[in-house]
């Protein structure tokens, strides 16, 4: 035994286990990759000249933007309608239950691309948008087409849909969330919009944020689908028409996932942060206790609220 | 309605309540009265209705027959001739202001410090100014022994820290009448005694208390009146010494006989 440690055993230094197998599938990995990358660079029909040249072109740029704008604004209006919805769905009135229920059957069970075209022929569908009492002479008579733009067209479509799904995430969310939180804010003479407000939302924003980051990355490759509306200012429609243009469709396809590929890397880090953010200081207070030890087990009083009646309770 | 409380008018009237979940009675037709300054303990096997009964008290449950007064006002209906109203529940919760309640498992709000959770309602529900009420949230929490975890969330404090906190919440709004439902269950054994003597200083300084409790030895203490509840009625009640050291019935034995 070594002087000076009598009772700690000697460290391990134990011959590391070899996995030969899994070194040889990691160098075939390699290779692959590395004779993919080397016949890309000279393959022709990735034109690459033509990703240089357009990569960081005006038209393509300004359509980046539009992603982003069209993403933000459904996204935003997704949110809050999402939240109606949840709330609409939690409520007791049998009605407006089903109504939401409704909603989210039709907004989720048919595809985001035929509900586009739907909104794209909206003003076939209705020419005019009349505001008055219904059956009487209309106060304000609007053109369809002249009131809302194909933009905006398309922001309707994905946040409509997108509503769908964000009420299914605000609705377990706001489920999450014990409901012994609701009885104290209530006992408090909290009334119900100010106990949302104050107690359950934020408390279920922990159980909310991670999907919705989710649903935000997704809303934006979702974005490329609007040519449905037809909108094609966006970054997969502009690369489309310039790829017609130059008749060389890779490269701009290439543009294109660049672009989205950077948008979703930088909202994943976003998301990381908020994630970090909104898991800190609620963390494990939640259960902190196990759910009653109630009646069968009675705990005995200690210190000084017994010693008053000790006599008497030993003398029974 | 109100009108001006007088010593006569007791704390809390009950006058034959009952309550039914579904095909289950929960309650069947309880009358009970509690004065001014008086402290009442209810004991029974677990099911025998009584946390229900102190829901009832401050409508978190609705009653399904008979009448509970609180300080003269009928809780949760409004009387008009001969027929019952429900109440708005803008009106039910300024009722539930004046009746502090303390649960069982706390029910602090955990995104809040314990500070914020003691002003969070006399700055939303009564409007008082921010500086004001947390100001006056530490006076409570230093009242309850907590002076020093003030800004400590509740995650960070112990089963029996958290539920002096939710006592100071609860006195916050200033109630005239306070519940305590099972206070110390969920407590560690060696944390009971923190509570129990928060709730005996609460007592002597002559708050109106209905405890729900399996704590013989607080009631014995200090309650004014102990009631014991089985099966949704009341089975025995009476001066709780009396009742502890000499039971009438069978059932108040049996109990009793296992708690002690």
């Amino acid at each position: 035994m070594p002087p000076g440690g009598a009772d700690t055993a000697e460290p391990i230094r134990a011959i590391r286990l070899k996995h030969p197998g899994r070194i040889v599938f990691a160098a075939v990995l390699l290779l692959m990759l590395a004779l993919f990358v080397i016949d890309a660079a000279q393959r022709e029909a990735y034109g690459w000249d033509n990703l240089a040249k357009y990569i960081f072109d005006k038209r393509i740029s300004q359509a980046a933007l539009n992603t982003l704008l069209l993403t933000i604004y459904s996204m935003a209006i997704a949110i809050v309608l999402g939240v109606v919805l949840s709330v609409m769905r939690l409520s007791d009135n049998p009605v407006v239950k089903g109504v939401a229920w409704l909603y989210l059957w039709v907004f989720r069970g048919t595809p985001v691309y035929v509900q586009l075209a739907f909104w794209g022929l909206i003003a076939t569908i209705y020419s005019t948008i009349d505001i008055g009492i219904p059956f009487m002479e209309p106060w304000l008579s609007f053109e369809t087409k002249n009131v809302i733009d194909v933009f905006w067209l398309a922001v309707i479509g994905l946040a409509l849909n997108e509503a769908a799904y964000m009420a299914e995430i605000v609705r377990a969310g706001i489920l999450s969330v014990d409901k012994g939180q609701e009885e104290a804010a209530t006992a408090l003479g909290m009334g119900w919009l100010l106990t949302m407000r104050r107690v359950v939302l934020p408390q279920a924003m922990r159980i909310i944020i991670p999907p919705t980051g989710n649903e935000v990355i997704s809303m934006l490759k979702t974005t490329s689908l609007v040519a449905a509306v037809p909108f094609s200012f966006d970054l997969y429609g502009r690369a489309r028409d310039i790829a017609v243009e130059i008749f060389d469709p890779v490269p701009l396809l290439l543009v294109a996932s660049a672009w989205y590929l950077l948008f979703t890397s930088i909202l994943m880090i976003g998301q990381y942060f908020l994630e970090r953010r909104f898991s800190r200081g609620v963390g494990q207070a939640r259960d902190t206790r196990r759910v009653g030890t109630a009646t069968d087990v009675i705990p005995t009083v200690t210190g000084s609220v017994t010693t008053a009646d000790k006599a008497e309770g030993d003398g029974r | 309605m109100t009108g001006t409380p007088t010593s006569e008018v007791p704390m809390v009237h009950a006058d034959r309540v009952s309550k039914s979940f579904g095909s289950l009675e929960v309650l069947k037709s309880i009358s009970l009265t509690v004065n001014r300054g008086e402290v009442l303990c209810l004991v029974g096997p677990s099911g025998s209705g009584k946390s229900t009964f102190l829901r009832c008290i401050n409508h978190l449950e609705r009653v399904d027959a008979g009448r509970l007064i609180v300080d003269g006002e009928l809780i949760g209906y409004v009387e008009r001739g001969d027929r019952l109203y429900e109440m708005h529940p803008r009106e039910a919760a300024r009722q539930r202001r004046d009746i502090g309640m303390v649960f069982q498992r706390f029910n602090l709000f955990p995104h809040m410090t314990a500070v914020e959770n003691v002003a969070e309602a006399p700055i939303r529900v009564k409007g008082m100014k921010k500086d004001d009420a947390y100001a006056r949230a530490r006076e409570l929490l230093a009242r309850v022994g907590l002076a020093s975890r003030a800004d400590a969330y509740p995650a960070h404090l112990s089963g029996g820290q958290q539920q002096r906190v939710a006592i100071a919440r609860a006195l916050a709004m200033e109630p005239k009448l306070m519940l305590f439902d099972e206070p110390t269950s969920a407590l560690d054994p060696e944390l009971v005694g923190e509570v129990l003597q928060v709730m005996k200083q609460l007592a002597e300084s002559g708050m109106t208390m209905i405890v729900v409790t399996h704590e013989m030895g607080f009631a014995r203490e200090v309650a004014d009146s102990l009631v014991f509840m089985d099966g949704g009625v009341v089975v025995e009640s009476g001066d709780p010494r009396e009742v502890l050291s000499n039971p009438q019935h069978q059932r108040t034995r049996s109990f009793l006989s296992k708690v002690l």
